[in-house]
């Protein structure tokens, strides 16, 4: 079982293998954090932010119409979507936000894929009195103008980044060089268990406030541990959050599910751990999608927040590990999940955890009625309605032709 | 494994500094690029620095992302970056040190890799998101195998882990001169200065020091080797000129000899 990484590795993967001007910033980052998180102080003012601002503790709701529908284990549902800002990002961005605070940064600056976390980041930038900076690709620019305009409301200033292919790992490499230029007056906020250590390791602490409410919330309900645990895993930051105060547990089943895009033997996907190798990439060892000769691929998902080529290390270690199975899900069948829990229970999730919601229904099928399985849903899904509307037109266009 | 000592000595002898030159490997297209390293050494370039493109430069500016994309489009690979260089090898013996990410070396295998840069006439290694602490193995072999390893050291490089780089490297030292990333810039910082002079106490007598990033002309040529660099390195600079004579190679290989020439100038002792 992982734990804390050792040198910044979990067993051969993660490391810092980034450029030598962030190396020192680094290393400051890692002690200051080990000696902060320890701090009464800032324990409490997060601890505040989260429940006062945030929203926590977040709901396990048992979903007893899918339950039904499913015809097996009790299905519940860890309502992250109803947090402020609408997904699971807010953990991790109020945590390394008052971290910068603690730091004396006041300039913040963040990537972002989907919108989500550079949402989450001009909110926690807002309500701390940070300047935010949010990199995104300008072909995502196009794609999630909505969240554009709202990170733009909450005072973020929202750079295009037109190098590479236009998306997510280019928002990433383009906060890379900003940090490296202004490292000293700078706190760059990574939305996921990506990158250099620390921040596979911080993340995953700021978001495993997901799996400690869990644990203690099913205890009270059903006086037993869950049977399985199902996240979706695009950088991995909301399953690592739900498994980690699980992860001694060996009766307990957990399950990361990739996006499976138009199907792994298309090429057409996100699925780094499923579908890619070992490599080095965004300053970790771990599995990336990449050809033969080290370059880094394009990824395609219907679901923005998943598409990114990389994977947290300590997922990979996971996976080497075989303590947690990781498994695929298609644009279509998330696009089916999507609604199948709109309709059955008048929660309509985001995209990313559709992923999720679909795994668990097959993943049900097999199980007994005994048994309960917890599905992390992640985020709502108001962000992804005219995607879904696209796909659906599209699928139906396609019927006809 | 001496060839790049051995340029940085005669040099030093005379009291002239290094001209080291950087192009991106393929760009703008891999048949080009045996020449356009030539023309280089032919006009004065001390060392070559033929960088293998990779498809995500963290540490690079916009002008050496968009070589490094032209050059991927090209469809160049690792391989062929390491095959043009055993090209210039055969008619020339100036020191050639292949740039890359980490990646591309991974992905091949770390022995493979050095087996075939050894075989390509290959003096060192530059691979700037490889920090000291995750090469122990990859040093290992670069030894094995007669290749130098140069490392980078930044403005915010303590004193203390300056001295395990130094210790790490081979060749020479590779200083970062600026906060930032690859590219031209208008001036040369003062702190530049300030920073060459403190790691002078460090390098002397253990290491040949030479300082990239910013450096685009014969003025900031002068001024990083009187404070007592012993090279320069210069990319974007030469990079930009194959970026503006894309249509035209006569004229690219022309303004590039015409560059190298004014910037190894300013090498010489005054």
């Amino acid at each position: 079982m992982s734990l804390n990484p050792v040198n910044g590795k979990y067993g051969k993967y993660g490391g810092r293998f980034v450029p030598e001007t962030l190396m020192a910033a680094i290393k400051e980052l890692e002690e200051s954090y080990i000696q902060i998180k320890e701090d009464p102080e800032f324990k409490i003012e997060l601890e505040y932010y989260l429940s006062e601002y945030a929203g926590r503790p977040t709901p396990l709701y048992y979903a007893e119409n899918l339950t039904r529908k499913v015809g097996g284990p009790k299905i519940y549902l860890k309502r992250e979507d109803l947090l402020h800002g609408g997904a699971h990002k807010i953990n991790n961005t109020l945590g390394q936000a008052l971290l910068a605070k603690r730091l004396g940064k006041e300039r913040v600056i963040a990537e972002t894929g989907a919108g989500q976390h550079g949402v989450a980041t001009a909110i926690a930038c807002a309500a701390l009195g940070l300047k935010a900076e949010i990199y995104m690709g300008s072909e995502d620019m196009e794609r999630q103008a909505l969240n554009v305009f709202r990170m733009r409301m909450l005072g973020a200033e929202v750079h295009p980044v037109d190098s590479g292919s236009r998306t997510l790992k280019d928002a990433i490499n383009e906060s890379f060089r900003d940090w490296t230029a202004n490292v000293e007056t700078t706190y760059y906020l990574i939305g996921s268990v990506v990158g250099s250590h620390p921040y596979p390791m911080m993340v995953r602490d700021f978001q495993s406030v997901i799996g400690k409410e869990t644990r203690e919330q099913i205890h009270k309900k059903e006086k037993k541990l869950p049977d399985a645990l199902v996240a979706c895993v695009g950088g991995g930051s909301n399953a690592i959050g739900i498994f980690y105060p699980f992860l001694g547990d060996e009766e307990v089943m957990l399950y990361g599910v990739e996006a499976g895009g138009s199907g792994i033997s298309t090429g057409k996907h996100a699925a780094s751990l499923c579908g890619g190798e070992e490599g080095v990439f965004h300053g970790m060892l771990t599995y990336v999608l990449q050809d033969s000769d080290g370059q880094i691929q394009t990824t395609h998902s219907i679901s923005a927040g998943l598409d990114y080529p990389g994977v947290g290390p300590e997922h990979s270690l996971l996976k080497a590990e075989g303590r947690v199975k990781y498994a695929t899900v298609n644009d279509d069948d998330a696009v089916q999940a999507f609604l199948e829990l709109s309709r059955t229970e008048g929660i309509v999730p985001a995209l990313e955890p559709s992923h999720a919601i679909a795994y668990s229904i097959e993943l049900g099928k097999t199980m007994r009625k005994d048994q309960i399985i917890v599905v992390n849903l992640s985020g709502r899904g108001d962000k992804d309605v005219r995607t879904i509307s696209n796909h659906l037109e599209r699928g139906e266009k396609d019927e006809k032709d | 494994m001496r060839r790049i000592e051995e340029v940085f000595r005669k040099l030093r002898k005379k009291g002239d500094g290094a001209l080291i030159a950087y192009v991106t490997g393929g760009d703008p297209e891999p048949k080009w690029t045996a020449k356009i390293v030539e023309e280089l050494i032919r006009n004065g370039a001390d060392l070559v620095e033929l960088g293998i493109p990779f498809s995500d430069p963290v540490a690079d500016g916009p002008t050496i992302q968009a070589a490094s994309t032209r050059a991927l489009e090209s469809g160049v690979t690792p391989r062929d970056v390491l095959h043009i260089a055993r090209e210039v090898r055969e008619r020339f013996s100036t020191p050639l040190v292949i740039l890359t990410y980490y990646n591309p070396i991974f992905r091949m295998g770390v022995q493979k890799f050095f087996e075939l840069a050894e075989e390509c006439g290959i003096d060192g290694i530059v691979v700037p998101d490889l920090p000291i602490e995750e090469a122990k193995e990859y040093k290992k072999i670069a030894e094995a195998h007669s290749i130098n390893t140069i490392f980078l050291a930044a403005p915010s490089t303590s004193s203390n882990r300056l001295q395990k780089i130094i210790k790490y490297s081979s060749g020479f030292l590779y200083l970062v001169a600026l906060y930032g990333t690859t590219g031209a810039r208008k001036d040369l910082q003062d702190s530049t200065v300030q920073l060459i002079g403190r790691l002078l106490s460090y390098t002397k007598g253990q290491i040949n020091l030479a300082v990239g990033f910013g450096i685009s002309k014969p003025s900031h040529v002068k001024t990083i080797l009187e404070s007592g660099a012993d090279g320069v390195i210069v990319g974007s600079a030469f990079v930009k000129v194959i970026e503006e004579n894309l249509d035209d190679q006569q004229q690219m290989l022309q303004k590039l000899g015409k560059l190298t020439k004014e910037l190894k100038k300013a090498t010489l002792k005054p």
